[in-house]
């Protein structure tokens, strides 16, 4: 037998970083020339500085860019006290399991969904209004105000924090894994420290070391979110990303090359946001340093405002999950719904019956789109994972996670704009192409530390039998990491069902998933029919996470053995 | 409990894991200074009577039985209120904390910033470890780790302590002299002890073969 040569393994380890770095090159690089106003297929070579002029002194763009920053900024900082604050006050305790499941199902739910059935739930003419007048309101008719789309982005910011607060408790929990975590909080308590201010002062630090790449991760998609905005922020003018959606979107050339310019400048506030961020972590460092250092044992005023904030954030966030979910699932079965009756005046199947065939045909591509993007993802991050040293390689990590740290508008144009040159826009193919900018990194984290926790004197033992590398993969590690493999494909598909942009860019309007159908309906009035296609978007993550969860804790019963 | 006996006292301990049965009714009194050894073979329960004592035993653990040290009852206090120390075979020092720093966390509150780290520093010039303040954990060795763990622990003022293996990680040389200096630093403050271990020479006094 002759093993196969190790370069057919280097290569195939290298794919999955040449398809995520080769277009987020072409991207930039789309993005970079048109905003210095070079078009070498029309003949324009030299750079000039117009286009970012005239981008300074359009009317729109600095209060844009100002809502960007300051909803970006201020809901990662929610979030990020938030799930810090949770954690401190569940991880002592034993519900912190428990909770997971439930963290795990509202992190699971579309941003689309979310945004349109929070829209829902707190729009001055929605469920909660509803719920309380005319009688505790004395509204006859819906208020004239913005509770939902504030000038200020205000609540954008909070829906992005409710949303973010999710993810990164999740994330902390997988990082509470990767350390004697339990065991540094017994250590604290036993040195006479409250649980909360022990867990904070001995395990968050460490914990936070382990977060950061989500963290910036959170930064760099809050400052450059696009779903959200369209239905939760403002609008004249909107934050950066949807701005630059809509020149790109528009026939102008002109503010074609704007958006461009554009683009360039909401990278730029994205790294400089974050590089704030990492000068704040040390200020932060220092000063508990100084300050936290004195023997306080907590359980003060302070200690029970985190806890009680953070819990209530992370209530909230819930609450809303579920509300949102309700409310939609009641538009979508309302007949006549007239203001401000709390609840339908009957049910009907009618708007389901009508809008089947559309239900079924976007399913169909969201699907498609998502089981491919996956596949291709899940193929390439193995033989990443199998091709490289046992040491973590930096360079691969560096290019496959870059993608997760930028603002999607800040780069999407310009992939756009190469798959338009290689008569690819619209196609499928290009769709599932750029959702593995998205797919491949979150995949690949999620096999990558499993993967490298499998002993690797099994995959030893199994090659000293005499089966080849291949064989060793596919017949001994692989069925061993069957758990994260699941948990990988839950990911992976949860991920592509989700995003918007990408598949809005991408498909050139010609490729319609529920995510961008759920989106443009919510600028429409039609709130029976926005309800039925938002739910059948937020029933296909759970979905795949129940039947990922499923799997495993079956795999689990017949083997006690496999990863977890 | 009726004695106002000073040291720590258990009375009448269980411990069932499982349905299995660790403990039945175990009970001991150890004065202030004095060490009293456990010994005995792995999985008799000797490492879960530690944790019954400190506060820490697993959930999936049934444990009963009086507690009590200096005469007050503490087996159904939360770990933090106990006053008890544990050291374990792990050092468990902070790996984000600076060594003065794990030995400052340790320091009772209210006290001035002088006096903090003027018990830090005298913390270290005990344990052989004078201007060690700034320096990372993870750069000292196996000997000087145990002992800024165990000074960490009795910066805490513990009323009692109790040692879980805590030398089984060091060579033989390394860890007589450790042991002496544990030992050392526990005579000269008086409290109780109780110690569980594989290796006789660990015992500074009386033995209880366990179970």
């Amino acid at each position: 037998m002759t093993p196969p040569r190790p370069t057919s393994w280097t290569l195939a380890g290298l794919a999955l970083p040449a398809v995520i770095g080769l277009p987020l090159a072409a991207g930039l690089a789309g993005v970079v020339a048109p905003a210095f106003g070079v078009h070498p297929g029309l003949g324009a070579t030299r750079p000039t500085f117009d286009v970012l002029a005239g981008l300074l002194t359009d009317p729109s763009f600095g209060r844009a860019l100002a809502l960007s920053v300051m909803s970006g900024l201020g809901a990662s900082l929610l979030a990020v006290a938030a799930a810090f604050g949770f954690c401190a006050l569940a991880a002592p305790t034993r519900w912190f399991a428990r909770v997971r499941p439930a963290l795990a199902a509202g992190l699971a739910l579309p941003h689309a969904s979310f945004a349109v059935g929070l829209a829902f739930l707190v729009a001055p003419s929605g469920f909660i209004a509803r719920a309380v007048s005319p009688e505790l309101t004395g509204w006859r008719e819906p208020p004239d105000f913005l509770l939902v789309g504030d000038p200020w982005a205000v609540s954008l910011l909070a829906a992005l924090a409710l949303k973010e607060t999710l993810f990164l408790i999740l994330m902390i929990t997988a990082a509470l894994g990767q350390f004697p975590a339990e065991s540094l909080l017994r250590t604290a308590r036993s040195l006479g420290y409250r649980p909360l201010r022990g867990w904070l002062m001995a395990v968050a630090p460490q914990a936070y070391r382990r977060v950061r790449l989500p963290v910036y991760a959170v930064i760099a998609s809050s400052l450059g979110s696009v779903d959200l905005a369209l239905v939760l922020g403002p609008s004249s003018p909107p934050p950066l990303a949807p701005l630059l959606l809509r020149w790109f979107t528009d026939f102008d050339p002109l503010l074609q090359q704007r958006a461009a310019a554009g683009a360039l400048v909401l990278l730029a506030a994205t790294l400089l946001a974050i590089l704030a961020w990492r000068l704040g972590e040390r200020g932060i460092a220092a000063f508990a340093r100084v300050r936290l250092l004195d023997g306080d044992r907590g359980g003060g005023a302070l200690d029970r405002a985190v806890g009680a904030g953070a819990g209530g954030i992370v209530g909230l966030s819930l609450a809303v999950s579920t509300g949102a979910l309700i409310v939609l699932a009641l538009w979508s079965v309302a007949a006549a719904w007239p203001w401000p009756e709390a609840l339908p005046r009957g049910w009907t199947l009618a708007q389901w019956g009508a809008a089947w065939p559309t239900i079924l045909r976007l399913a169909g591509d969201t699907l498609l789109v998502a089981a491919l993007s996956t596949a291709v993802a899940l193929a390439l991050a193995i033989a990443a994972l199998e091709a490289r040293p046992p040491r973590p390689d930096a360079a691969i990590d560096a290019v496959v996670l870059t993608p997760l740290l930028l603002p999607q508008a800040g780069f999407l144009f310009g992939v756009q704009v190469m798959w338009s040159a290689l008569r690819w826009d619209g196609a499928i193919a290009a769709v599932v192409c750029t959702h593995l900018l998205f797919v491949g990194p979150y995949v690949y984290l999620a096999l990558r530390d499993p993967f490298h926790a499998l002993d690797p004197r099994l995959a030893r033992s199994a090659r000293s039998l005499g089966k080849s590398r291949l064989v060793t993969l596919l017949q001994v590690k692989l069925p061993l990491l069957l758990r994260p493999l699941l948990t990988a494909t839950a990911i992976g598909l949860t991920v592509s069902v989700t995003l918007y942009l990408p598949t809005i860019i991408a498909g050139a309007g010609r490729v319609t998933t529920l995510a961008t159908e759920t989106i443009a309906l919510s600028a429409g009035g039609d709130r029976r029919l926005l309800g039925v296609v938002a739910i059948t978007l937020a029933a296909l993550p759970f979905a795949a996470l129940r039947l990922a969860l499923g799997l495993g804790a079956w795999a689990a019963r017949r083997r006690r053995g496999l990863a977890a | 409990m009726t004695t106002a006996a000073t040291g720590l006292m258990l009375s009448n301990v269980k411990i069932a894991v499982d349905g299995l049965r660790l403990l039945d009714g175990f009970s001991c009194a150890i004065a202030p200074g004095e060490t009293l050894t456990l010994m005995g073979p792995s999985g008799v329960g000797k490492s879960s009577l530690l944790a019954y004592v400190a506060g820490a035993l697993p959930e999936t653990f049934v444990a009963e039985g009086v507690v009590s040290l200096d005469g007050r009852r503490i087996d159904h206090l939360p770990i933090e209120a106990r006053r008890v120390g544990v050291l374990y075979q792990d050092d468990l020092l902070f790996a984000h904390m600076s060594v003065g720093e794990n030995l400052a966390f340790a320091t009772p509150a209210g006290l001035s910033r002088v006096e903090r780290q003027a018990r830090v520093r005298r913390a270290l010039d005990l344990a052989e470890l004078s201007g060690f303040e700034r320096r990372d954990p993870a750069t000292l060795s196996g000997g000087q780790k145990a002992r800024v763990a165990l000074m960490r622990a009795l910066l805490a003022e513990p009323k009692a302590l109790l040692l879980d293996e805590p030398f089984s990680k060091l060579d033989p040389e390394l860890r007589a002299r450790t042991r002496a200096f544990t030992f050392a630093q526990i005579a000269e403050r008086s409290i109780p002890t109780l110690l569980v271990t594989h290796d006789p020479a660990d015992a500074p006094g009386a033995i209880l073969p366990f179970p």
